[in-house]
């Protein structure tokens, strides 16, 4: 429930914290290095400020000075930081010890790991302001479970008796806003909280969020990468880059008239870049996936009955997010996990299902590339080794004619000859990115899986390479298999798309078929959840019927029925739950989801 | 409940599973001799009658599961056998040298463990000071000691020149308490000097592995006090590598008895052990060795319980 | 080889001063016939026991020979027999290690089994079996202290193993068709090389001690093979006079152990990468 903001402009004219001349140096191997170089920052009472900005651009620490802290390795060596008159960096430890959890408190990125594992949740609420002296234990527990109530947090009588381990992502992540809560400070420090979260999960949090800040008049730090999230969420924008200031304004302002070339990078990186679909004049197809079942050892079906025609020349779209089991879809294309049922044909042939059964020939058509650069590159090996393996073990290639391939590759990559002496750790991640799709090409592959590489790249790295995989397509005529979670991202390089939702497909077809009325339920919701880069956005989704229903909701891998039974505003009962839903067909041609009303009901459904 | 019941079990069971494989590699260790063992063992006295006579004593001429059972029958109800030098029943030798080398392990235990989990917290919350830096200097050299040379250098101080212990322990059910644990103080000293040095490296180790946990870093975001959090924070996560730090010291300890019993000439299980190994007193010799390897075994699995069950995953699962 | 020399450079004084010592030490077994005065088995004097003085400059032993040349020659004897069961122990542990990390599956479950099994047996008294069994011949005290030892290579062999295994990039090898023998001499070996080498430094440690006290008990290597375990053996009555000829065989055990001990201590230091800011 969102109330209206509260009017703070005349209150109080003194800021809440200010920050001068902020100087941070973090230690590194060769040496101390600044990290924070002359940051000036000016918070007044129940405002929010987004930081924001790449990886490396100081955000975190900058957050986390704002207590007076700084991190193992770094140091804060100049500057001032006054809280509410208080300033910390001459203050002791005793008196920031004092001011922290108490009046300034903090959320961390991943729930998970800032919960103790060995306490009960509701213990480690309680610790706050009982070992703070502000309240009684039994008062402190009666406020917790007040709040998860308001929070809407399932079982809020009981769930704080649960352990960490127990309780699934987006409910850890908000019993940690209550819980950074529960000694009412004046400022809370959020540290990417979102950033770890499904699209669908995210938006409860964002929710949870919002009504705690604006609720009780709280002033927030949100520090963040993603533009679209954080222009839900702050008043003003700070963009940072390397440890100094690129540009700050109100939000509305940076959104429609950003002053620097790189805020407009950024704005450009994360703006939705709608690719027109190529036109193929013979369709071949290269990749069948015929009814495939699949699981790990004696578990249930990760997959049931999967079914994509992948065409020469295209890219195929995989949407999922945790638990939709993409990821064991490329495993059971490459062969590492093999088939319960069904199978996968390769240019009309069969594909044995084990990937030591199959020939060299069929391992060097498929080539894929992963998500972590850091962990897909072998450290000890240099790019000429990386990429030089797979043409003398595929091509035969020796000597000067190895090495001028590869020479040849590295300029396809847009990387200089010189790399080719490199190692691994001497490269930046968009650029160990570029080493694995040169190491693809090398193969001289028919189809390329993509999984989720660009989901651990900054934005505008990330959109340099999704442009790259885009060139290459062209020139070379290759497809793609592209694995993603992020609607965006397959926006801009998907021909066609496939929904998986909790091992099944909820809808496939042509891009812009996916993409408009009527949708999937689950689409619907997909869709919805993706936060647009506006003001307002988040307030209007969460009115919406279809995220009422399905946020703070499990994905519940299903034997029969459909799986989205429980989150779905259109189910009907017993029906859905009982019986397999049938594959429906819409208007466009080879566009199809399985759904128990029929299209015309769905598009009805989306007008209203 | 149930499923931690399960795996204690199945814990338990692989204990008890391995106990009987070592039991077997014991009793017919010796079936790998190459040759005979009786006439390995008499050498110049087997004659074809000595020969004969020590195949029936030592149960050579049963089939070996027999041999096997009658053995494994004999360890549970107490009757271990006869001593091939001495014609002794084995379980009398054994008992008493038991409780001499337990009371020597215990009293080294009991002195060790306090200490080096005391020193090995505190060096670990100072980190790179002065006081965890000579640490670190005093147990690297100690661990790197043979514990014979320790327990010559205590010998010859504290024995030999100060003359305030004797160098010899030895002891017997007839001395008061306090003149046995006198006599029993610098083998002691040996034993603690040695498990104090390894005990608190690896309690050091882990304990700072567990300060740089996320957890950790979020409580002091939260204001807690260091102590409050080294001991409701840190403490509980810490139970499970701690208690397998002492057990495996403990299962240690049951090794670095052996030695010291040698040379402070201690009527222990140890020193039996090795006059038997030297006399080739084969039946002795499997009887300790099992009893060791018990002990050894015992302790390792009371570790591994005792870290399954301080694991709230293991106890209340999804 | 330039990079090289500027980490060892870089090492604090204690590794420095264990490098110095481990060097010295090999070079005494190695050229031990050139440097030692006498022979290893030389009866120099009739007279046991004799002072230090300056033809004999440890004195003799208990059987007339010059205490420093044996001295010299166990180095030889008992640094040699170390560094090879460590080898040994070493190439059986590591190569099972990396190849149960590699395939996993059933393979990887019965060698770790096995591996369990062996391990539940404290080495002193498996040792102490054996040796009353077979007798102390030195092929026997490889063996059993090579198995032994292998099973901890094994299993830290392994562990490193598996935290390379799950790599994406194994699984690229893999996907590409690789053997199994180029995965893991290509892919995993140069990644595990840095801990288990720390690891053969602990392991030779182990392996000295364990052979030295096995050869106090006299149950090691055999007089009159110069050996510094059975030296201290042979000397300890000394002691009750106040004599501290027992302890230089002794220290010059636990000096060379503590000088593997600094080394090793540095390399895991560097290799854990910790970030020491006070």
């Amino acid at each position: 429930m969102l109330v209206d903001r509260k009017d703070n402009s005349g209150s109080e004219s003194e800021p809440l914290l200010q920050m001068k001349g902020l100087r941070i140096e973090g230690l590194s191997e060769s040496g101390w290095q600044e990290i924070v170089c002359g940051i000036n920052l000016e918070l007044k009472r129940g405002e929010i400020l987004g930081l924001i900005g790449e990886s490396g651009a100081g955000k975190s620490t900058i957050g986390l000075a704002a207590m007076g802290y700084a991190r193992d390795g770094c140091r804060i060596f100049e500057g001032e930081i006054i809280f509410d008159g208080i300033e910390l960096r001459s203050a002791s430890e005793s008196q920031k010890r004092q001011l922290r959890g108490t009046r300034i408190a903090y959320v961390a990125q991943s729930a998970a790991a800032a919960f103790n594992p060995a306490h009960r949740l509701l213990d480690q609420y309680v610790e706050g302001p009982v070992a703070h002296g502000m309240l009684s234990l039994e008062r402190a527990k009666e406020k917790g479970r007040a709040l998860y109530r308001s929070l809407d947090l399932p079982d809020p009588d009981n769930i704080g008796e649960r352990w960490p381990h127990q309780v699934s992502g987006g409910q850890l992540q908000r019993m940690m806003v209550a819980m950074a809560m529960s000694c009412e400070p004046d400022l809370i420090i959020f540290d990417e909280p979102t950033t770890a979260l499904d699209v669908t999960t995210q938006i409860e949090v964002l929710k949870t969020i919002k009504e705690i800040v604006v609720d009780r008049n709280v002033a927030a730090i949100y520090v963040t990468h993603d533009l679209a999230v954080v222009a839900q969420m702050a008043d003003h924008l700070m963009v940072l880059r390397h440890g100094k200031l690129v540009e700050v304004n109100s939000t509305g302002q940076i959104l429609k008239s950003p002053q620097q070339e790189y805020t407009r990078n950024l704005l450009g990186a994360r703006s939705r870049d709608e690719k027109t679909p190529t036109q193929i004049p013979n369709p071949q197809t290269l990749l069948s996936i015929d009814s495939v079942t699949a699981g790990y050892g004696k578990g249930p079906d990760i997959l049931q009955d999967i079914s994509i025609l992948v065409e020469r020349g295209q890219t195929v779209a995989v949407v999922g997010e945790s638990g939709s089991g993409k990821s064991t879809l490329a495993r059971v294309i490459t062969g590492l996990l093999p088939t319960r049922s069904g199978g996968v044909s390769f240019q009309g042939e069969l594909l044995p299902a084990a990937l030591n059964q199959r020939q060299k020939q069929q391992l060097q058509k498929v080539q894929m590339i992963y998500q972590l650069p850091d962990v897909a590159l072998n450290p000890r090996q240099r790019v000429r080794d990386v990429i030089g393996r797979p043409l003398s073990f595929y091509l035969g290639l020796k000597g000067k004619e190895k090495e001028s391939r590869i020479k040849e590759l590295l300029r396809q990559i847009e990387l200089p000859e010189n790399f080719i002496d490199r190692f691994p750790d001497e490269l930046s991640g968009g650029e160990k990115q570029r080493i694995c799709i040169a190491r693809a090409l090398a193969a001289e592959p028919e189809l390329i899986i993509c999984d989720e590489v660009t989901s651990a790249l900054d934005s505008i790295v990330a959109k340099a390479i999704l442009n790259l995989l885009q060139r290459l397509q062209n020139e070379l005529g290759l497809t793609y298999l592209f694995i993603s979670h992020d609607l965006d991202t397959v926006a801009s390089i998907a021909d066609q798309v496939v929904v998986l939702y909790a091992g099944r497909i909820a809808e496939q077809g042509p891009k812009s078929a996916v993409f408009q009325p009527p949708f999937h339920p689950y689409t619907r919701l997909l869709l919805s959840s993706v936060p647009e880069m506006r003001q307002g956005w988040l307030e209007e989704t969460l009115s919406s019927r279809e995220t009422q229903a399905g946020i703070a909701r499990e994905v519940k891998i299903t034997e029969k029925g459909c799986p989205f039974v429980e989150r779905c505003p259109v189910s009907i009962e017993d029906t859905c739950a009982h019986a397999r839903p049938p594959i429906q067909t819409t208007a466009s041609s080879g566009h199809t989801f399985a759904c128990q009303h029929s299209a015309k009901v769905l598009l009805e459904e989306s007008e209203q | 409940m149930k499923h931690i019941l399960k795996i204690v079990a199945q814990r338990i069971a692989l204990g008890f599973l391995t106990l009987f494989a070592i039991s077997l590699i014991i009793t017919f260790g010796v079936e790998l001799l190459p040759g005979d063992l009786a006439q390995a063992i008499l050498g110049q006295a087997a004659t074809p009658d000595a020969v004969r006579v020590f195949r029936i004593e030592l149960g050579l001429d049963k089939p070996a599961y027999l041999r096997y059972l009658d053995w494994l029958g004999g360890m549970a109800t107490g009757d271990m056998g006869v001593s091939l030098s001495n014609k002794r029943q084995i379980s009398e030798l054994v008992g008493i040298r038991l409780s001499n080398t337990l009371f020597l392990g215990g009293f080294a235990a009991l002195v060790a463990i306090p200490l080096a989990l005391a020193l090995g917290i505190l060096a670990a919350l100072y980190r790179n000071s002065l006081f965890d830096r000579s640490i670190n200097l005093v147990t690297v050299t100690s661990i790197s000691f043979p514990e014979f040379f320790i327990a010559y250098v205590l010998i010859l101080f504290f024995a030999v020149k100060l003359g305030w212990f004797p160098g010899i322990s030895n002891i017997s059910t007839e001395l008061s308490l306090g003149d046995k644990l006198y006599r029993t103080l610098l083998p002691a000293a040996t034993l603690t000097l040695v498990c104090v040095a390894h005990m608190m490296r690896m309690t050091r180790a882990s304990i700072i592995n567990l300060l740089s946990s996320p957890y950790i870093e979020m409580a002091r975001l939260k204001g807690i006090k260091p102590m409050r959090i080294i001991l409701r924070h840190a403490l509980p996560n810490a139970l499970a590598p701690i208690v397998n730090v002492i057990a495996l010291n403990l299962a240690y300890l049951v090794v670095g008895v052996v030695i010291v019993e040698v040379v402070f000439v201690y009527p222990g299980l140890g020193q039996l052990l090795v006059d038997s190994v030297s006399k080739r007193d084969v039946p002795v010799v499997q009887a300790c060795s099992m009893i060791f390897a018990s002990v050894y075994i015992l302790l390792n699995l009371f570790a591994d319980i005792i870290s399954i069950v301080t694991n709230p995953r293991l106890l209340y699962p999804r | 080889m330039n990079n090289f020399f500027k980490i060892l450079l870089s090492a604090p004084f204690s590794a420095k001063v264990g490098m110095i010592i481990i060097t010295f030490y090999l070079v005494v077994a190695i050229f031990a016939p050139l440097i030692a005065p006498y022979g290893e088995y030389y009866l120099a004097t009739p007279i046991a026991y004799e002072v230090w003085s300056s033809d004999y400059w440890l004195g003799t032993d208990n059987l007339g020979r010059d205490m420093l040349s044996r001295l010299i020659y166990g180095a030889r004897n008992t640094l040699g027999l170390a560094l090879t069961i460590t080898i040994l122990a070493f190439l059986l542990g590591g190569i099972l290690g990396m190849t149960a990390a590699a395939l996993g599956g059933w393979v990887d479950q019965l060698l770790s089994r096995v591996n369990d099994v062996f391990m539940a047996i404290p080495s002193l008294i498996f040792a102490l079996l054996i040796l009353s069994i077979f007798g102390t011949s030195i092929p026997y005290l490889i063996g059993t202290i090579v198995i032994l030892d292998a099973t901890r290579v094994f299993r830290i062999a392994r562990a490193t193993a598996m935290n390379v295994a799950v790599m994406d990039y194994v699984e690229v090898a893999r996907l590409r068709g690789e053997k199994l023998g180029w995965v893991i001499r290509r892919e995993i070996l140069p990644n595990i090389a840095a801990p288990l080498l720390a690891e053969f430094g602990l392991r030779f440690c182990f392996v000295f001690l364990f052979l030295s006290a096995l050869s106090f008990l006299g149950l090691g290597i055999q007089p009159p093979t110069a050996d510094w375990g059975s030296m201290v053996r042979e000397s300890s009555t000394l002691i009750a006079y106040g004599d501290i000829t027992p302890l230089i065989p002794a220290a010059a055990i636990a000096v060379l152990t503590v000088a593997v001990n600094f080394v090793v201590d540095w390399m895991l230091h560097r290799s854990s990468g910790l970030k020491d800011v006070s």
